[in-house]
């Protein structure tokens, strides 16, 4: 606690550790990360090597990315549910559009899909102003339904897993899984774009205080619908990595990642509220998450055990920083 | 009005009634004694804990101290089913019948028998009401005056009414009055919260005065008393510190004669009506009015955040037509509203906060140049002397400086009218005169500035014209010498300018003043 | 009448929508007879549950995102309970289940109260929960439900007096869920409860000025919708014989004919008729999709779309419901 000198004395340890939490939510999210990996070498000695790193990376990327879209969402006070379905639908066709296509024509028709659902998510959300969870929701399930009706007509041509994909999602060079080529760039893009970017702002502004933004002269809708369009192709992008990394085109491949992207971000400490949050802690919130499910596995809670566990833990989580928000 | 001089012990009898807001006191030491069969007037001013004091007698909250007695017994009353068990049944400006449900089925949710409440609706004056239709559907004098009727229908010991005759059409409200009246001879209490003195005269025995959340003083109603009583209301401090005279006043003119900024016959539902006037450049324009009498829908109208549903608004005398908040900034006209929660993310920083309105339009979401920002930021701090030690989160600064960060962000961004809207608002004094000093700067600077306030004394320091509002018009429009605090009070409360003789100590504050007014 | 039609004037325009419906039906299928209303009663049965689930607490003025997973662990409670049991261990089980439900719905509203995070956030959470708990009663479809509960939606209740054809059109799963509303409805809608239900949705403030004991009456309004969900969870296993641990498209429905049905999603309005039929017009223009043998993908898309659309439509009314002059 180097941080206590501007902060009145006499505070109880209670709320000076309350608002150090609140200041540098990465430190304990960092130490939770540490302790995890330290309970699995205890559980499993020898489990932590090199390889299961690269191992582990490479199922936190697709996973940290999608929370992205959750993080960029809740700090509107949103949530982004169809980025399952989209990353599905763009993995889906990329893997069925590539045997007979040029790749650049075939990733712009995977790309299409998630443009139109970020658009009628950001239409849905921005002007009629239902709740982002219901309509993406509603989304999620129209492009399903699109989904299941295009498989109709490719089943003919059967499916591929492109060859750059391939490598992109499951190779490791030097040690170092490939997809971080792909993230790398995307974190510090995201990154940058919520601290330097006018964009970023007013997804902070928005969410904090949507009077105050109105006020200031932003007009909603924008911000929203160019932000559920972000999510989208985000997502989209995220399913061709992934499909590259599970190598079978199915119609539910990134379903599994809904929720817990939705937890990596409650973990990283972005508030569903709005206003306070960042990519950083969502990245570690995705860590956490990868090196929980690895420990989960090893001590065969099942799948209901886990559900439960994101269950409750966003639950927590999301009270926890309601009252150090209210302690002030 | 006393028909029972006898000396009783009193039904209900709060004393040294706290409460706290955080470190603002809202109400301390507040007292209130109804004798049984009284009609009892509660007044005083804005923000002098009225309505603290109802919702605290009414259960809605919690006093931090004090001693509530109804009938000699102390009750805790926690809820308002608590205070209506104990008797005591507020009528709030706001109805409380729930708006979806039918009359007879919000009759059955507070448990009123269905036959008196007939009865009463028929004195008050309402022949034909249908008690099927749905309260959403009546208009909202009709549900005030059943409000009314639900709550006399159970015979409560002590009725609370806040400001029941606003709102309503002249013959209702007479009835009401009347109603009222006969409540007091039937033995049962009421206090009676109002703003004009024209009925509090006619109806009440005695009043209590509140000043800054304390009990400043109890009269009885006689002819005359209403300036004693707002001589209590004001308060014995006198205000000799006048502001320098400013040339302003000739700025109006000396600018060819086009106003900054022209509202004409502006009009907004029910609550603004046929308003009109000029913002000229360089001015500092003060707006006074009690609580509730349009001015936050005029100055919402001005920011761009409520369409007016009459009239014009001409900037630099071209008319214009604000669908959106972004419209008016584009206009160069800035919104500071009283409440900053309103106008501030909170968990965000001084500067993010400051530098918002640079990122609003779809062409500035681009990467910020983050020096330059930082330098208009800097210098926008420097100006309004705001204390950055705790800048990482705005919610974190103390109220004035939460203030000056509002005012600041539309210095950084230039804007040539800063409406202000009571700005001074529960922060410190060392702030409130930074402010002042500020709003005078920019109005040297060729700004205009709209401010509204609820404390009087600021008119005078600030303004250099106040235009008075009530009932959602413009009663009267005062340069600021002859805007005492007398002038300034009786104008509010609709009272004509001029009629009365000034007193007391007011009369030494301004000597001379009400010749004027009345010139 | 001006007020009958104000009040009910969409319920009957609703009703009016059916019956064209039914006839377009008829058209369609010249031999759409009582066997397939029969049927269309069995398949609205777990919507209609769930509908009614999300209509109490929309009334209340909240959202229940829960409501499919609970349907999801109340039917897979019941299903591998009754499997391999006695017919007679039904009587208990059916009761447990009802129990279970209005405990669990209990849960959300305190947990709204306790926690003061908003109820959309506390339900996603319960989603979560209550979806791994299903999948750890039964971790894939299966067990059995007795066979009177079976009967007892299946064929028709023949009424003393009335002749056969019209004995016909009396299917058990519409008089089982008549019956299961209106003992839960009916008396409620009228009482103390029941207002205070209406009171809090409509105007909070108001509600607790008139003596509501707003936190109870929030956490009873979620209790009955828990009710209504293992209703829904129960009529699932009967229907189907087994239980399914994946919670069906019964949230999104839900709210989309808690919204068609006339019920604001601002709380306070509206009635469960109006849901009800709005639930018997979805699920018809889904048979007449059917029978005009569109490709049951394609009816999913239509189906999720006009939903989408509806919602939208119902939040944009909100929008206008909102103060004279307010700009959006």
């Amino acid at each position: 606690m180097t941080d206590t000198a501007t902060m009145p004395q006499l505070v109880s340890f209670g709320r000076r550790l309350r608002r150090f939490m609140a200041d540098r939510p990465l430190i304990p999210l960092i130490i939770l990360l540490i302790i995890l990996v330290a309970i699995l070498q205890v559980l499993r000695p020898g489990i932590v090597n090199e390889r299961w790193l690269a191992n582990t990376a490479k199922f936190a990327i697709p996973l940290a990315i999608l929370a992205g879209c959750q993080t960029m969402t809740m700090l509107t006070g949103g949530i982004d549910l169809s980025v399952g379905t989209v990353a599905t639908m763009s993995a889906f066709i990329m893997a069925t559009q590539i045997v007979n296509q040029d790749p650049t024509v075939a990733f712009l028709l995977a790309m299409m899909p998630a443009v139109l659902i970020g658009l009628v998510n950001g239409i849905g959300v921005g002007v009629f102003r239902v709740h982002p969870l219901i309509m993406t929701l509603g989304t999620s399930l129209i492009g399903t339904g699109f989904l299941q009706v295009y498989q109709r007509t490719v089943i003919a041509s059967g499916a591929r897993i492109p060859d750059f994909l391939n490598w992109l999602g499951t190779g490791v060079t030097y040690g170092f899984p490939n997809a971080l080529l792909l993230f790398v760039p995307v974190a510090v893009l995201i990154v940058f774009m919520l601290n330097r970017t006018g964009f970023g702002r007013l997804l902070y502004a928005v969410g904090d205080n949507e009077r105050a933004a109105r006020l200031s002269g932003v007009r909603y809708w924008q911000v929203i619908t160019a932000l559920y369009v972000l999510s989208s192709l985000l997502a989209g992008i995220t399913g061709l990595l992934y499909i590259g990394l599970i190598k079978a085109p199915s119609l539910s491949l990134a379903e599994p990642l809904v929720l817990p992207s939705v937890a990596a971000a409650v973990i990283g400490g972005t508030s569903i509220f709005g206003g306070r949050g960042g990519y950083t802690g969502t990245i570690i919130g995705a860590l956490i998450l990868t090196v929980l499910t690895t420990l989960l596995t090893i001590l065969q809670m099942p799948e209901g055990g886990r559900r439960i566990l994101f269950g409750l833990i966003v639950l927590f989580v999301t009270a926890a920083y309601l009252r150090i928000v209210e302690d002030r | 009005m006393t028909t029972n001089p006898l000396p009783q012990s009193p039904l209900l009898d709060a004393t040294g009634v706290t409460k706290n807001y955080g470190a603002v006191a809202a109400l301390r030491t507040a007292s209130l004694s109804v004798l049984p069969g009284e009609v009892h007037a509660l007044m005083g001013a804005n923000g002098a804990g009225k309505s603290t004091l109802v919702k605290i007698l009414t259960g809605a909250i919690k006093a931090d101290a004090g001693r509530i007695l109804i009938r000699g017994q102390q009750l805790d009353i926690r809820s308002p089913a608590d205070a209506r068990r104990a008797g005591l049944l507020p009528v709030y400006q706001e109805p409380a019948l729930i708006p979806d449900l039918d009359v007879l089925s919000n009759l059955r949710l507070t448990g009123t028998p269905v036959e008196p409440f007939r009865a009463w609706v028929r004195e008050l004056g309402i022949p034909d009401l249908d008690i099927r239709e749905t309260a959403r559907h009546i208009p909202l004098a009709i549900l005030r005056v059943l409000d009314l009727a639900r709550a006399l229908a159970v015979e409560p010991d002590v009725l609370l009414l806040d400001e029941m005759t606003a709102a309503l059409p002249a013959n209702l409200a007479e009835k009401v009055l009347e109603v009222v009246r006969r409540q007091g001879d039937a033995g049962r209490s009421v206090i009676f919260i109002s703003h004009r003195f024209v009925e509090i005269s006619a109806l009440c025995d005695r009043a209590t005065v509140l000043r800054d959340g304390a009990t400043v003083g109890v009269v009885d109603i006689e002819p005359g008393v209403e300036e004693r009583i707002v001589e209590m209301m004001l308060g014995t401090r006198i205000e000799k510190t006048r502001v320098t005279a400013r040339a302003a006043n000739d700025l109006a003119v000396a600018d060819g004669g086009r106003p900054r900024l022209s509202v004409r016959n502006l009009q907004l539902g029910t609550k603004l009506n046929d308003v009109s006037f000029d913002l000229a450049n360089g001015e500092v324009a003060g707006v006074f009015a009690l609580e509730g009498q349009g001015q936050d829908e005029l100055f919402a109208a001005l920011a761009g955040s409520i369409r007016p549903t009459g009239g014009t608004i001409d900037v630099d005398g071209a008319p214009v037509k604000f669908s959106h908040p972004s419209d008016a900034i584009q206009a160069g006209i800035a919104y500071v509203p009283g409440d900053r929660a309103e106008a501030l993310a909170m968990q965000r920083s001084v500067r993010e906060n400051i530098a918002l309105p640079f990122s609003a339009a779809l062409r500035k979401w681009g990467p910020i140049r983050m020096r330059r920002e930082q330098m208009v930021v800097s210098s926008a701090i420097a100006r309004l002397q705001i204390d950055t030690r705790a800048q990482g989160e705005v919610q974190r600064l103390s109220g004035g400086n939460q203030q000056k960060v509002t005012i600041a962000r539309w210095i950084a961004a230039g804007a040539r009218t800063i409406l202000c809207f009571d700005p001074t608002r529960g922060i410190d004094v060392g702030t409130k005169q930074e402010i002042y000093k500020l709003l005078r700067e920019l109005a040297s600077q060729n700004k205009s500035v709209l401010f509204y306030t609820s404390e009087m004394e600021e008119v005078q320091r600030v303004c250099d014209r106040v235009i008075v509002i009530f009932g959602g018009r413009v009663v009267d429009t005062f340069p600021v010498e002859e805007a005492d605090e007398a002038a300034l009070m009786r104008a509010a409360y609709g009272l004509p300018r001029g009629a009365k003789a000034d007193v007391g100590i007011l009369a030494e504050v301004k000597p001379g003043s009400s010749a004027e007014a009345a010139s | 009448m001006s007020r009958f039609l104000r009040n009910q004037g969409w319920v009957a325009g609703l009703f009016a929508l059916l019956i064209f419906l039914f006839v377009v039906t008829k058209l369609i299928q010249p031999g759409y007879g009582s066997g397939d209303f029969g049927s269309l009663a069995r398949a609205v049965l777990p919507y209609a549950f769930a509908v009614a689930a999300q209509t109490v607490v929309v009334i209340a003025g909240g959202i229940d995102l829960s409501v499919a997973a609970m349907m999801a662990l109340t039917s897979v409670t019941a299903a591998s309970m009754m499997d391999g049991a006695s017919e007679e261990y039904a009587l208990f089980v059916v009761p447990f289940v009802l129990a279970m439900g209005l405990v669990l719905g209990a849960l959300n509203g305190v947990l709204i109260v306790v926690t003061r995070v908003p109820d959309i956030v506390v339900t996603l959470a319960m989603l979560f929960v209550l979806q791994g708990a299903a999948l750890l009663v039964l971790g894939a479809p299966g067990g059995a439900a007795a066979e009177w509960l079976k009967a007892s939606v299946i064929g028709t209740v023949p009424i003393p007096g009335l002749p056969d054809w019209a004995d016909a059109w009396v299917p058990k799963a519409l008089v089982l869920l008549v019956v299961c509303l209106c003992i839960v409805w009916i008396p409620l809608r009228r009482s103390r409860l029941g207002l205070s239900i209406y009171a809090i949705g409509s105007n909070e403030l108001a509600a607790f000025r008139s003596g509501v004991p707003v936190a109870r009456t929030r956490i009873v309004a979620y209790a009955l919708s828990g009710l209504f969900a293992a209703m829904g969870g129960l009529s699932l296993t009967i229907s189907t014989g087994i239980g399914a641990p994946i919670p069906g498209p019964y949230l999104l429905a839900s709210v989309a004919a808690v919204v068609l049905g006339g019920v604001a999603l601002g709380g306070g309005k509206g009635g469960l008729l109006g849901p009800i039929i709005a639930v018997f017009v979805l699920r018809l223009v889904r048979t007449d999709l059917t029978l005009l043998a569109i490709d049951p993908n394609v009816t999913a898309i239509i189906e999720g779309a006009i939903m989408v659309a509806v919602v939208m439509f119902g939040a944009f009314i909100t929008i206008r419901g909102r103060p004279v002059g307010a700009t959006s």
